[in-house]
């Protein structure tokens, strides 16, 4: 530590810090535009000018490491006068277009032109002019209004990772953009408009909607992904206009995902279903809440009574809050039923007894960028959760081996130590050998029987390498992606990847699904366990067996099952065949239209209360920001008088807290143990697969019904790349394909018509299919052989 | 000395005749009373009266939606929401004026970056049923466009006290 003084008064400093840190952590007020907390100095503003004692020149306080007994004056004549000729200077080319700004009432340089530079200008010479870019349906960019922070290029360096954004020519030539024309096609690009301190880059779906006088601001929290990042919404007249991020070091550090942040558009979306809707005598009809509770009770209980219990089963969106998957699964065990579940990407239960309290992570998030190897196993993690990657980038540039373990050769945006690429047949064979090249000396770590399963195994070359690998490092970690949670065999890999965390003494933790998949496992919305992981004696039907099966009654909260689950076609199919379908559900599709009998609106991301938990464990609250529109309901509401109706016990809250408040208790200090939470395989087979396996994989703008209706989100790189069946060129050459044309793909008994993508990516023997599309809805499983001919 | 005068005062009714005289005088003086409708007083080219939109001479309206207006209106009678029009300008979509929430103070005009919301000196409207005073965009920019000579003429003439 070293003492300096500030404006005559003294602060204790860490050594080597920069004197605009020092100022920050103190309220001393100092402009700039280049200096970013979060990103490398740049220094090239120059609007950080402070007067240093014994230097001849003002000094730039980003860029100024502290010394013992230094002096500064920030506000001196010498200080004011520098900032007044680098305000000047930048304002030199900046155009006084500030009525058609939208940064306009929240602008840097704005605030700053008042606060620091003159009152009148100088310059009468004419200004630059810049063309725009184009850079895709998320940014707007206006480039003359540029003033060369360079923010967002240290961004798309630093941050993403990917070099995007680039400046071109020196002085008053240079030009930010994106070298050759291209869309920005980062997942997190979203964050360099809160990056840009000018209007140079904005937000396009908000463009020109509304001023940030008119707004107002209400805390909350994501809805996609598993960290719950912490965001506030921007509202005006009801309305959420937009999303930006709420700084919290532990989660989400000041960035969000695109999806996080423009997923706000579906609210609006024109399939928002605004009245309780019910079918009576095959016609549909608009209704009020009264009669429409009425008759869904009515129907349930008479699908009780006749069919039995059993006959019934709800099912769960994990992006719905903890207290309406509370009050779904109590509604559901009230009537009887012990199948209730959440997890409809999941195909293998089969050791679901032995599974964690709930997915967790192993370790808390932040710690994730201490970590000096990492084995990734099954997971696209840059799509699947941005920001967790980005931990593990940070990890990555600190030196740390990053080991990946994927069925496609999916790109990181930071070097990987070991990739290996396994199909879906040999995964578990794949990580069978990795286990067996860990095996020096398993003495207890590993139960006999485990031995014995992997005794005939033989570990490859490239497995004994990663062995090597996840062998070094202090702080190691295994992490089980979604790819792994949706394989046929996912037991076994859960299992082995055990084994290997066990062998290599490191924590095995799990990538997370969507925003409250923990809150759901805690929910006790599982056929197998109660509230807070409670083991039941009855054990009901999975989510997989649910809708292959066919029960004679459905509840469905916040689902459109064809999209959401691991065989839409099967699920579609069964859900037509049911007697009563009552789907609580934001939108009305025709297809919902199809097989329910009665929906009911519900209120969605900002417009409810509730918790998310996210997959450290946390429990977050929230408070709706708007009001739903017309008659929609939150949802935790809807359940509360339906298990009125239905005559339950225990159905008397009044606010969300207290449903919350009945939860947490029975919680209590429960945390999930990994590492003993598994169960010994019967066998290691390796999967038969007839022709090309499917690879299938949740695209990151499909994950949801909220986001499969942001427009723009929709306009993206991402999401047209999810049209499609992607395929090597190779495979495709032999096949007589080429890019553009379509192929006819047949699995299960269903062809279908896809247009074909080159993919480098995928390994030849299989097909990359995306999940989550209507396109290819029909040919149902995950997994499995698929025939690719020319259409 | 005081009550002789004022008993000579009220004797021969003096400050009747005064009051009287003053009658008389203004009964035979040149009239000041405008017959209106038929007559009118003049204007101060400052006078403000009913809003109006105004537009470039190519036609182009001028409101670029900075929500300006909205902002300083201090009885809150503006509404305004904007969006990019098709050949991607920063327009309005909504422009609203309740006249019954208006207390004519001119701040929109004087915060107005490029001379579009002005108030003229038509104060000779009234409304007949709920929502004729609610002025919208189409109202407002047709009032500009008949009343831009005297808009003009106004501004022009008050220029150079500006």
């Amino acid at each position: 530590m070293v003492t300096i003084e500030i404006d005559g008064k003294p602060y204790q400093a860490e050594a080597g810090a920069m004197l605009i840190q020092v100022t920050d952590a103190n309220g001393i007020d100092i402009p700039r535009f280049c200096y970013h907390k979060k990103l490398s100095l740049a220094a090239s503003c120059r609007m950080c000018l402070v007067e240093v004692e014994k230097a001849p020149k003002p000094m730039p306080a980003c860029a100024t490491p502290v010394m013992d007994g230094m002096k500064v004056w920030t506000r001196s004549v010498k200080a004011l006068a520098a900032q007044k000729a680098v305000m000047e200077f930048l304002l030199i080319n900046h155009p006084l277009d500030c009525p058609i700004c939208d940064q306009g009432g929240e602008c840097e340089l704005q605030d700053q032109a008042v606060g620091y530079g003159k009152d009148v200008s100088r310059y009468a010479e004419g200004k630059r002019v810049v063309f725009d870019k184009n850079v895709g349906p998320l940014i707007a960019t206006e480039m003359t209004r540029c003033i060369h922070c360079t923010r967002c290029v240290r961004f798309s360096q630093e941050i993403t990772g990917l070099q995007e954004l680039g400046a071109t020519g020196r002085g008053e030539h240079t030009i930010i953009g994106t070298f050759i024309e291209k869309n920005v096609a980062s997942e997190l690009s979203g964050n360099v408009i809160d990056l840009c301190p000018v209007g140079a880059l904005t937000s396009k779906p908000f463009r020109f909607a509304a001023r940030a006088w008119e707004l107002q601001q209400r805390e909350t929290i994501a809805p996609h992904d598993a960290l719950g990042s912490n965001v506030d919404v921007h509202i005006r007249r009801n309305q959420v206009l937009r999303v930006v991020p709420r700084e919290n070091e532990a989660i989400n550090e000041v960035w969000i995902a695109d999806r996080d942040r423009f997923s706000y558009e579906g609210l609006t979306a024109l399939d928002r279903l605004t009245s309780p809707m019910i079918k009576k005598d095959g016609k549909w009809q608009a209704t009020d809440w009264e009669k429409a509770l009425a008759y869904a009770a009515e129907g349930l209980k008479e699908v009780v009574k006749k069919q039995g219990s059993q006959a019934f089963g709800a099912l769960a969106s994990p992006t719905a809050t903890l207290e309406e998957l509370y009050l779904l699964q109590k509604v559901g065990r009230g009537l009887g039923s012990a199948n209730l579940d959440h997890r409809l990407r999941q195909v293998d239960f089969s050791d679901q007894d032995d599974a964690p309290l709930f997915p967790y992570l192993g370790q808390p998030i932040a710690n994730l960028e201490t970590c000096d190897t990492v084995l990734v196993i099954g997971s696209h993690l840059r799509k699947e959760q941005p920001l967790l990657n980005h931990r593990l980038r940070k990890a990555a540039l600190r030196g740390a081996n990053i080991i990946v373990i994927n069925p496609v050769d999916y790109e990181f945006n930071y070097p990987v130590a070991h990739t290996l690429i396994s199909s879906p047949a040999t995964f578990v064979e794949d990580l069978a050998g990795l286990a067996k090249a860990l095996w020096e000396n398993p003495g207890t770590l590993v139960p006999t029987e485990m031995q014995k399963l992997l005794g005939t195994v033989s570990a490859k070359d490239n497995h004994k390498a990663i062995a090597q690998a996840l062998r070094t490092g202090k702080r190691r970690a295994v992490l089980l992606g979604q790819l792994a949670t949706a394989h046929p065999q996912f037991a076994v890999i859960r299992a082995l990847a055990a084994v290997m965390a066990k062998l290599s003494g490191t924590s095995l933790g799990y990538l997370g699904e969507a925003n409250n998949t923990s809150g759901a496992w805690l929910a006790g919305m599982l056929p197998h366990r109660g509230p807070a992981g409670l083991p039941l004696q009855t054990i009901g039907l999975d989510a997989h067996s649910m809708l292959t099966q066919g029960l004679k009654g459905y509840l469905l909260l916040g689902l459109e099952p064809e999209l959401d689950s691991w065989n839409g076609a099967a699920a579609l199919a069964s859900l037509k065949k049911a007697e009563f379908v009552v789907s609580f559900s934001a939108y009305r599709t025709p297809t919902i239209d199809s097989y329910a009998k009665v929906i009911l609106p519900i209120a969605l991301f900002a417009e409810t209360s509730g918790t998310y938990v996210n997959v450290e464990g946390r429990w977050q609250s929230f408070t709706g920001a708007v009001t739903p529109p017309g008659e929609a309901r939150p949802a935790w509401k809807i359940l509360r008088v339906l298990g009125n109706l239905l005559d339950l016990a225990g159905f008397e809250y009044m606010s969300s807290e207290e449903v919350r408040e009945e939860l947490r208790q029975q919680v209590g200090e429960k945390r999930p143990n990994n590492r003993l939470a598994w169960k010994i395989p019967s066998s290691l087979t390796t999967l038969a697969v007839k022709g090309l396996q499917r690879i299938t994989e949740m695209p990151i703008y499909s994950t949801d019904a909220l986001v499969r209706r942001a427009s723009s989100l929709q306009k993206t790189v991402d999401a047209t790349l999810a049209n499609g069946i992607h395929i090597h060129p190779q495979l495709a050459s032999q096949k007589n394909l080429s890019q553009g044309n379509s192929a006819r793909v047949r699995q299960n008994g269903a062809t279908l018509t896809l247009p074909v993508v080159m993919d480098e990516r995928v390994p030849q023997e299989s097909v990359l299919i995306y999940a989550g599309q209507l396109a290819n809805l029909e040919l149902g499983e995950w997994y499995g052989g698929v025939e690719v001919s020319a259409a | 000395m005081k009550s002789v005068t004022h008993y000579l005062k009220r004797l021969f009714l003096l400050e009747l005749f005064k009051g009287m005289g003053v009658t008389g005088r203004y009964l035979f003086a040149r009239k000041i009373t405008i017959q209106y409708p038929e007559e009118k007083t003049p204007l101060s080219p400052r006078f403000r009266g009913h809003h109006a939109l105004r537009r470039y001479p190519n036609g182009e309206e001028r409101c670029i939606a900075c929500k300006l207006c909205e902002a300083v209106c201090p009885a809150l009678a503006i509404t305004i929401e904007a969006s990019p029009r098709e050949d991607g300008t920063r327009r309005t979509t909504r422009y609203e004026i309740d006249m019954v929430k208006c207390i004519f103070c001119g701040f929109c005009e004087e915060s107005c970056p490029v001379d579009s919301i002005v108030e003229t000196n038509v104060f000779e409207y009234h409304g007949e049923q709920r929502g004729d005073l609610l002025m919208t965009k189409e109202r407002l920019l047709a009032m500009g466009d008949k009343m831009e000579p005297q808009i003009a003429n106004d501004r022009a003439s008050d220029a150079k006290y500006r």
